[in-house]
């Protein structure tokens, strides 16, 4: 367990350095600069800036000095929200993208997973054809078109939620449903398959033949077994639902860290796309540390190495 | 009430399958006595295992029971409601099946598959459960119990595991155990260790078997009688002796021709049963192994032979013992 744990945080600090690494770069080569506008800035305005950001550095030196302080736990100033460290920006709107995107993956588990099971016993039946169309919608529906309709009728046509901010748990009904609708669908249906392959299992019939009630079938034996592609898909999941959804955020007008992401690249705010994505980067690496023990847990079977 | 532990009468029960009924039951009849092992023999799809399911009400789906009558000890199978046959699962009647490898859950111990059936049918508490399992893992022969009780099916071995599932099984002394070839996945010095255990066991807690198996030798060192099943009837019932000695049917002789005799000389071929089983969507109108039989006449492609009687116990269907019958008789 020991060695597995050193070797986890080893291979997490070399896939972080390596998505870092072709981050700074790969953005760097993107045409344009943080301090390019309409407005016309005297070149010397723009040289001053570009001098004390230190973006007049040969290209290798700006990665070198970039990656000693991110070491040091320093990820610099925003080069366009002037005034505030990166740090500060994500300490600010994480939250805030964290509390819709966490209740968003609660209500996708605690909706598909049953749902899920459902439709595996009616196989075949009226309430899995339902379940199924449900599922096939809502994985092929974006969440633009799901938040404009919620909009256009919630909000705009029936007047009963409001359509913009934060303030209120009544705010939070639309964002968490158009945030929720694709994992829930996608939840099902890898419930669906894995409950019925598991359904088909020899020590289910064992189960019945002991005289298990239905129910504790389903809940004992059939579950644990049939949750783990379930597990798998979540992880990661939670890791990006959690840092928000540009698309999401921006129709609700929610002020989370998901804008941050395409704003920072549309701005080349260069520290700032740093600082988002290795954040994203190691909440992924995170996530699948955890996927994995919640595995060794669930099933015996497994042995971390 | 009947003098029988287990009274089928004439049971009939049918698979609707999207392709059409398949008659897996044709008036099939079976009685055995408390402590009694009677065995089934058959080949894949003859039957054997439906029967012996669907008294545990375990009939997967699409199969209907049809008619007939399904008595054990004091109930009548097909009238109890799911939530009454599941008081008589694992407590009255328990089951032990084919693979081991695949019939325990791999995600919990041995120890709480086990102390599952004692939990849920008697009035033990957790602490007595444990002292009752392991127990039953002395008892079918498993050293270190309570270090057994922790570990996870995947630990163990094939032999073990249906060591484990014996154990499961005897959890709560029934009064029936049903062994579906219990022996089938497991190789040939083990299989003997089993059946040791079963016919021991057997003694020990005088309980009756149903042996459901295709293997005759296990039947015949094991079995007081013998149901030999075809097509899903019973073409041959009898006793040991009757089925080995004096076999009636033409398929029960040529399950006994095709058995690997020890004395076969070298170059010697194996006889099979030539042809292939019966397709079961459509059986033939008349007796359904008349298109394998060597002796087959023109009746019997007609029509199903009725039950002739030899002795108390002993019966088959078949035109040639009834021709023989009435020749006698004339």
């Amino acid at each position: 367990m020991l060695k597995y744990v050193a070797k986890r945080i080893l291979l997490a600090i070399v896939t972080i350095w390596a998505v870092a690494t072709l981050t700074f770069f790969l953005m760097n080569m993107v045409p344009g600069g943080p301090f390019l506008s309409e407005k016309a800035i005297s070149p010397q305005a723009t040289a001053a800036l570009e001098a004390k950001y230190g973006l007049d550095k040969p290209l290798m030196q700006r990665y070198f000095t970039y990656l000693t302080d991110a070491l040091h736990g320093d990820f610099g100033d925003s080069l366009k929200q002037r005034g505030r460290t990166v740090m500060s920006i994500i300490k600010m709107k994480f939250p805030v993208s964290a509390r819709v995107g966490g209740i968003s993956v609660l209500v996708a588990l605690c909706l598909g997973v049953p749902l899920g099971c459902i439709a595996a016993l009616r196989r075949g039946k009226f309430l899995d054809s339902l379940i199924s169309v449900f599922a096939t919608c809502g994985i092929a529906v974006p969440s633009f078109v799901v938040c404009t309709l919620l909009m256009y009728f919630l909000g705009v046509n029936l007047k009963i939620l409001p359509t913009m901010g934060l303030t209120s748990w009544k705010h939070y009904i639309m964002p968490v449903i158009s945030l929720a609708f694709y994992p829930t669908a996608y939840i099902m249906r890898l419930m669906r398959s894995s409950m019925l392959d598991v359904l088909g299992q020899d020590y289910m019939r064992t189960a019945k033949a002991k005289g298990v009630s239905g129910f504790w079938i389903m809940f004992k034996h059939a579950m644990r077994n049939a949750i783990l592609p379930v597990v798998t898909y979540v992880g990661p999941m939670l890791a990006y639902t959690v840092t928000g959804s540009f698309v999401v955020e921006k129709i609700f007008v929610i002020p989370g860290l998901g804008g941050e992401f395409i704003g920072a690249i549309s701005g080349r705010d260069y520290t700032l796309i740093m600082g988002t994505t290795i954040f994203l980067a190691t909440l992924i690496v995170l996530m699948n540390v955890v996927v994995d023990i919640i595995y060794k847990l669930v099933d015996p079977r497994i042995k971390l190495k | 009430m009947s003098e029988y532990l287990v009274d089928i009468k004439n049971e009939r029960l049918s698979f609707f399958t999207p392709a059409g009924e398949v008659k897996a039951l044709n008036d099939v009849s079976i009685h055995l006595k408390e402590g009694e092992v009677l065995g089934i023999v058959g080949e894949s799809g003859s039957g054997k295992s439906v029967t012996a399911y669907s008294l545990m009400g375990l009939t997967a789906h699409p199969g209907k029971l049809l008619g007939g009558s399904l008595y054990f000890n004091g109930h009548q199978i097909e009238q109890l409601s799911e939530k009454e046959m599941r008081k008589i699962r694992g407590n009255e009647i328990s089951i032990i099946f084919q693979d081991p490898m695949t019939s325990l859950n791999p995600v919990y111990t041995i120890g709480n598959q086990i102390m599952e059936a004692i939990l849920l049918h008697t009035e033990k508490t957790r602490a007595q459960a444990k002292d009752r399992a392991k127990e039953l893992l002395e008892l079918v022969g498993i050293n270190e119990p309570e270090k057994r009780l922790k570990q996870y099916p995947h630990e163990l071995s094939g032999g073990m595991r249906q060591r484990v599932m014996i154990a499961i099984a005897l959890a709560c002394e029934p009064k029936l155990l049903i062994a579906d070839e219990p022996t089938t996945a497991l190789d040939v010095t083990i299989q003997a260790q089993i059946l040791e255990l079963m016919m021991e066991l057997k003694d020990k807690l005088g309980m009756a078997i149903i042996m459901i198996t295709h293997d005759l030798g296990v039947v015949a060192s094991m079995c007081e009688r013998i149901a030999v099943m075809y097509a899903g009837k019973i073409v041959e019932y009898g006793t040991a002796e009757d089925i080995f000695y004096e076999p009636k049917h033409q398929y029960t002789k040529g399950l006994i021709r095709s058995i690997p005799r020890l004395d076969t000389k070298e170059h010697e071929r194996l006889v099979p049963i030539e042809g292939t089983p019966v397709d079961m969507l459509n059986p033939p109108k008349g007796c359904p192994f008349a298109p394998r039989c060597e002796e087959c006449m023109k009746i019997c492609l007609r029509e199903m032979p009725p039950v002739t009687n030899f002795g108390e116990v002993h019966y088959t269907q078949c035109w040639l013992n009834q021709k023989e019958e009435r020749s006698a008789n004339e």
